[in-house]
């Protein structure tokens, strides 16, 4: 029996007189690198990037280009009545929308939902935006940190959920990337804009696929790969590409970004489509 | 005197590492309450070093393995001076052991059919070694640790308490064993945080502190391995015996300066890597000795040959036990061969794809990148000998691991015998599950005979003890000049690697002798600055003590024996002798306070167990008198 | 070969302390560890550090140099800055023992409340049949050298002391990870959850997966792409799916 005062945990030394303190070390950090230029590009990206989409997302014109089938991402499916005359390749089930209202009203959450809960995404705002931290062993500055586990960041724990809603959007993207390749005039056709769309889509599905939730839907939830060599195939390639997913994640953003500025510029007339066949 | 933090045991465990772990289970298990003391945070012992595996003859890559292989490997690694009987029951028990761990969780790596896979190793006649990567030493210690923390779950459990009956006493240092008369009666020491002092009640003790390579500037040791338990039980009355027995090994690192030493495992040889010299020759063909000439490879074709097809082929000479090796080396650099730094080539990068390597060997090829700045893909590294192991420690009976004085243990590096004069890799691990159960059970047994009535340690040997270990703070100099304790030390390690290393002569040791007796004397006049909390020049001023007490011990024994076995190595006594097979140097302490060593005999060999060899073997160990029917 | 450097050691215990500044000499080849032994050698023998294997395998000698949490052992002195002082600093979210060392007692006490492995019944010893490939993800947590740079990286507890009673940190819910993954704990029959204990007991939801406990493993686990964002995904099927939830209500 212990005789002396109570027990302290394992590999613990026993009770000190006072409760012990950390050390006395003022600076929020002893960091001599530039380490806030990660968290600040972050920032200025995404910024940029969210700005855009805003600004697009109520433009309401320039988002179809009829005579070769370009449709921008950040409107397909396009189902409201109100969408210009043959950019609704899946129908018009929705009214007409009052001008304050977006018409990709339905989509844009989805992709919007997708990407602020990627895993990845979500370290590069949690450090970017909410500081938190803004670098590794650079303190925050709030006070209080409850993560994940309140309203409303638990909702990040839909992400996969996210997932199969964009990989349906993501279907219709690819539908639309092989529809830019039949121009209005028939038969097969090229142009730039047919290129990007189809770079886009790619790295849409790069960005997809490399995603933590869809490595777990493949084989990650597995206990015996052994018992289970197909999904454990896939499990093994999925995980090399998520080894990039941070890659796919910022690639995919600016495509996306890139052709929806292509496709505005082309419709609005700024430029015409560069033709290669067709 | 102040007052002492006191605590009562069944069972006190000194030392944390595979052997300790493994002890305190099994007294546990078996109802006894029991403390684990370590020098270092909880799961930081030095096993976590240990990279090869854990030797044991499940059969599970070379079905032809068996106890009676295993045990043959032991004794001829060790010379025939082995403790026959501790050989036999590591070679029979190590399965056991090892299956054992996977209940705890470990994971060791795969055969295709799901069992434990096995590696070669230099030594052993099949593969034999259960390995993870090259990280077995952390696994099993990681495992023996959640195994503990288990039990702790159990006692919580049932009692609410999670340290009813197994409790971790970390960062704690026992600088005395407290007795009863003849008998043991616990333990005292002191916290390394805050340097309070604490006492254990414990009728058994078991030793597991491990080893005494700190005592060499260039090892591949941990700053705990001071020899502490060796010393612990030269000072309660015990012996050591084979103390002269220390393991070189081949393949530590040689640069950058502050990283000399640090090991390179042999699962690079294992593997395919190869030792060559600056002439880029495979330089070990021409080191096998007469003894082992049948068993490895004369061409480099056929040790190419092994790898693949090792029932047909012989073994590559780089995987000779590891006191071959590592005097093959010195002599290669002695010979002006050497490379840049000092010692010879360890190539895998021309042997295996770069993908291998990384997948094999990951430990290594970190090691390299981040301690060295060479990437063991696309270059050879440079390696040379090392202080690892030492074969000597406390005279154990093989079956219960019960030393001398009554209610003392002992188990894994700090007990003597197992290994004879040179260990093989792997048979380490393998030594602490063995032999840590079986203290455990020694000392459970032992306190079980002891019914109600225990020893208890006399309040003026406490206080002794107390005085003991504060001395270097008010130290009473008698006029001569302070001495440094890192000073002192840095001296007893250039002292240990220049005249008791790898090749020893009768001169060299004398002046060791002389030497080590001089910074005895000096080191009662260690004196050191500040306060007892965490203070690095204080711990280590204890420590030195033990160092010089081993070191003394490893010298004197050294030059007691005039042949060549194992890890002792004599320039004047080049051969070995079958007259000194037979012959345990027994080291005990003396009333000046320094050693004595006596000549003791090894009990015969057990004839079924002499039976396993064939006369020939026995003929190039054996005298005339010992050979199996010879005149008695 | 020597060139002299600055060193800016933290030095002090729970009641205070401060910087304190050396000049000390720097060999070719070295780490910091062997520059903090030559202080105490030379300069500062009652130095505290804990230090243990030297090779970067116990995970011991951990502190913070430049602000970076790392091992003083693996920490080449040419990987840093030639003209600036080298600030070194205790771990800074365990309390201080004395100068570099620090009271970790915090990862023991969460250790111990994993519940551990638990054997499947009645598989003998020697009978355990596990394949490689099922092995793998558990045996790349189990390379852990318990370092707990990443408990101290992570803000989770860096910045918030009063988290530290909810959340076990990276280490301990890889730990969870990796006797989930193990393929023959059988915690399942024992009506042990490991999932919801990561989730209800051990605060996996204050993880906000920002990676730093990846980026100062000295092992190079992929400790949030392999372990904690699967175990995440895990409890997600468990807790959050929102069919299942629908369906939950539906039945009551």
């Amino acid at each position: 029996m212990t005789t002396t005062s109570s027990s302290p945990p394992s590999g613990i030394a026993p009770p000190s007189p006072h409760q012990r303190a950390r050390a006395a070390i003022s600076a929020r950090t002893l960091r001599t690198d530039r380490w806030w230029v990660s968290p600040l590009v972050t920032a200025i990206v995404l910024g940029a990037f969210i700005i855009y989409t805003g600004v697009r997302l109520f433009m309401r014109n320039d988002y179809w280009v009829a005579a070769y089938h370009y449709l921008t991402p950040l409107y397909s499916p396009c189902l409201s009545a109100s969408c210009v005359p043959g950019s609704s390749h899946l129908g018009t089930p929705l009214p007409a929308f009052p001008l304050a209202l977006p018409l990709p009203i339905l989509i844009f959450p989805i992709l919007a939902g997708f990407r602020a809960s990627c895993y990845y995404y979500r370290k590069a705002g949690y450090r970017a935006f909410l500081l938190s931290p803004p670098g590794c062993a650079v303190s925050e500055p709030g006070t209080n940190y409850t993560g994940e586990t309140r309203f409303p960041l638990i909702l990040q724990n839909l992400h996969r959920y996210f997932f199969y809603l964009a990989s349906a959007l993501l279907l219709i993207n690819t539908y639309d990337a092989v529809l830019a390749f039949f121009p209005a005039s028939g038969g097969f056709g090229v142009g730039l804009g047919s290129l990007i769309l189809l770079v886009n889509v790619v790295m849409l599905w790069l960005y997809s696929l490399s995603c933590h939730a869809c490595r777990h839907i493949f084989g990650g939830r597995l206990k015996h790969f052994s018992k289970h060599p197909i999904q454990y195939w896939f499990w093994t390639q999925l995980s090399k590409l998520n080894g990039r997913h941070m890659q796919f994640a910022w690639t995919s953003l600016i495509t996306v970004m890139l052709t929806d500025f292509y496709i505005m510029a082309v419709a609005a007339g700024w430029i015409a489509d560069l033709r290669l066949f067709n | 005197m102040t007052e002492i933090e006191r605590h009562d045991f069944d069972v006190v465990v000194i030392g944390a590492g595979g052997a300790g772990l493994r002890a305190a289970i099994e007294a546990r298990e078996l109802g006894k309450r029991t403390a684990v003391i370590c020098k270092s945070l909880f799961g930081k012992a030095h096993t976590v070093m240990a990279e090869g595996g854990i030797a044991a003859s499940m059969g599970n890559v070379n079905s032809r393995d068996s106890w009676q292989v295993h045990f043959r490997d032991t004794m001829r690694g060790g010379k025939f001076l082995n403790n026959w009987r501790m050989a036999e029951l590591h070679a029979k028990e190590a399965p056991q052991r090892v299956w054992e761990l996977e209940t705890y969780g470990a994971l060791f790596d795969r055969t295709k059919d799901g069992k434990i896979s096995q590696r070669n190793f230099g030594g052993h006649q099949y593969p034999r070694l259960a390995h993870v990567g090259d990280r077995t030493g952390l696994e099993l210690i990681r495992t023996l640790q959640q195994k503990i923390v288990s039990l702790q779950q159990e006692d919580f459990d049932r009692h609410g308490d999670y340290e009813a009956n197994l409790k971790v006493f970390a960062e704690c240092t026992i600088t005395d064993l407290l007795k009863d008369g003849d008998t043991i009666a616990g333990a005292f020491g002191y916290w390394r945080e805050n340097g309070r002092f604490i006492r254990f009640d414990a009728p058994a003790v078991v030793l597991a502190t491990g080893g005494i390579g700190k005592a060499f500037k260039v090892t591949s040791n941990s700053w705990e391995y001071t020899g502490d338990g060796h010393a612990l039980a030269l000072r309660c009355g015990a012996a050591l015996i084979n103390m002269e027995f220390v393991q070189f090994h081949p393949t530590g690192m040689v640069w950058p300066p502050s990283v000399k030493g640090i090991l390179v495992t042999e699962s690079v040889r294992g593997d395919g890597g190869v030792l060559r010299n600056s002439e880029q020759k495979r330089f070990m063909f021409d080191y096998v000795p007469d003894v082992f000439k049948d068993q490895y490879a004369t061409s480099e074709e056929e040790a190419d040959r092994w790898y693949d097809d090792p029932d047909n082929n012989r073994r590559p000479p780089e995987l000779l036990p590891r006191d071959e090796v590592a005097r093959a080396i010195n002599s290669e650099v002695k010979a002006g061969r050497g490379s840049p730094h000092g010692g010879v080539f360890l190539d895998v990068s021309t042997r295996l794809p770069a993908e291998t390597v990384k997948k094999r060997l990951p430990s290594m090829y970190h090691q390299f990148k981040e301690l060295a700045d060479v990437d063991i893909t696309t270059e050879p590294m440079e390696v040379g000998p090392t202080c690892h192991y030492v074969m000597g420690g406390v005279e154990v009976d093989p079956d219960t691991a019960a030393a001398s004085v009554a209610g003392l243990f002992a188990a894994g590096e700090v007990a003597g015998g197992m290994h004879g004069s040179n260990r093989l890799g792997g048979n380490s691990l393998s030594d602490l599950l063995v032999f840590g159960r079986r203290a455990g059970l020694g000392a459970a047994t032992y306190v079980d005979s002891l019914g109600p009535r225990r020893p208890s340690a006399r309040l003026t040997d406490v206080e002794a003890a107390a005085q003991r270990a504060i001395s270097p703070f008010g130290a009473d100099t008698d006029g001569e000049i302070a001495e440094n304790p890192y000073s002192l030390h840095q001296e007893l390690q250039q002292t240990m690697n220049d005249l008791v290393g790898i090749i020893r002569k009768a001169d060299e040791m004398e002046l060791a002798l002389k030497k080590v007796g001089e910074l005895r004397r000096r080191a009662d006049h260690v004196a050191v600055e500040g306060h007892r909390q965490f203070n690095p020049g204080w711990h280590l001023a204890l420590d030195l003590r033990n160092m010089i007490a081993v070191s003394e011990c490893v010298a004197r024994a050294g030059l007691a024996r005039t042949e060549s076995r194992g890890g002792h190595t004599r320039d004047d006594h080049p051969e070995m002798d079958p007259e000194w097979r037979h012959v345990l140097l027994r080291c005990t302490q003396d009333t000046d306070g320094g050693v004595r060593v006596e000549r003791g005999m090894q009990i015969p060999m057990r004839a079924d167990l002499v039976d396993l060899f064939e006369l020939d073997e026995l003929k190039k160990y054996f005298t005339a008198d010992e050979l199996p029917g010879g005149t008695d | 070969m020597g060139t002299q450097r600055r060193f800016r050691i933290w030095r002090g215990d729970t009641d205070g302390g401060d910087f304190v500044d050396f000049d000390v000499e720097v060999n070719d080849g070295e780490v910091v560890l062997d520059v903090i032994h030559r202080l105490q050698a030379t300069q500062a023998p009652d130095l505290a550090v804990r230090w243990n294997c030297k090779a970067g395998k116990c995970g011991s000698c951990s502190a913070e140099i430049n602000g970076q949490p790392r091992l003083l052992c693996m920490t080449r002195m040419s990987t840093l800055p030639p003209h600036q002082p080298v600030t070194v600093t205790p771990m800074r979210t365990f309390p201080v023992i004395r100068d570099l060392v620090t009271d970790v007692s915090y990862n023991y006490q969460k250790a111990r409340e994993i519940r551990a492995f638990v054997p499947p019944k009645g598989v003998q010893p020697g009978e355990y049949r596990m394949q490689q490939v099922d092995v793998e993800r558990s045996q790349e947590f189990r390379k852990c050298i318990e370092c707990f740079l990443c408990q101290n990286t992570c803000h989770v507890i860096r910045d918030h002391e009063d988290n530290k009673a909810r959340f076990s940190g990276p280490r301990f819910l890889m730990r969870i990870a990796e006797l989930d993954m193990h393929p023959l704990d059988a915690a399942d029959d024992e009506g042990v959850d490991r999932k919801r204990a990561a989730q209800d007991e051990h605060g996996l939801g204050f993880c906000n997966i920002t990676k730093c406990c990846t980026e100062v493993c000295p092992e190079h686990i992929k400790i949030t792409d392999n372990a904690l964002i699967p175990l995440k995904e895990r409890v997600v099927s468990l807790r959050f799916d929102p069919l299942a939830r629908l369906l939950r209500r539906g039945r009551r």
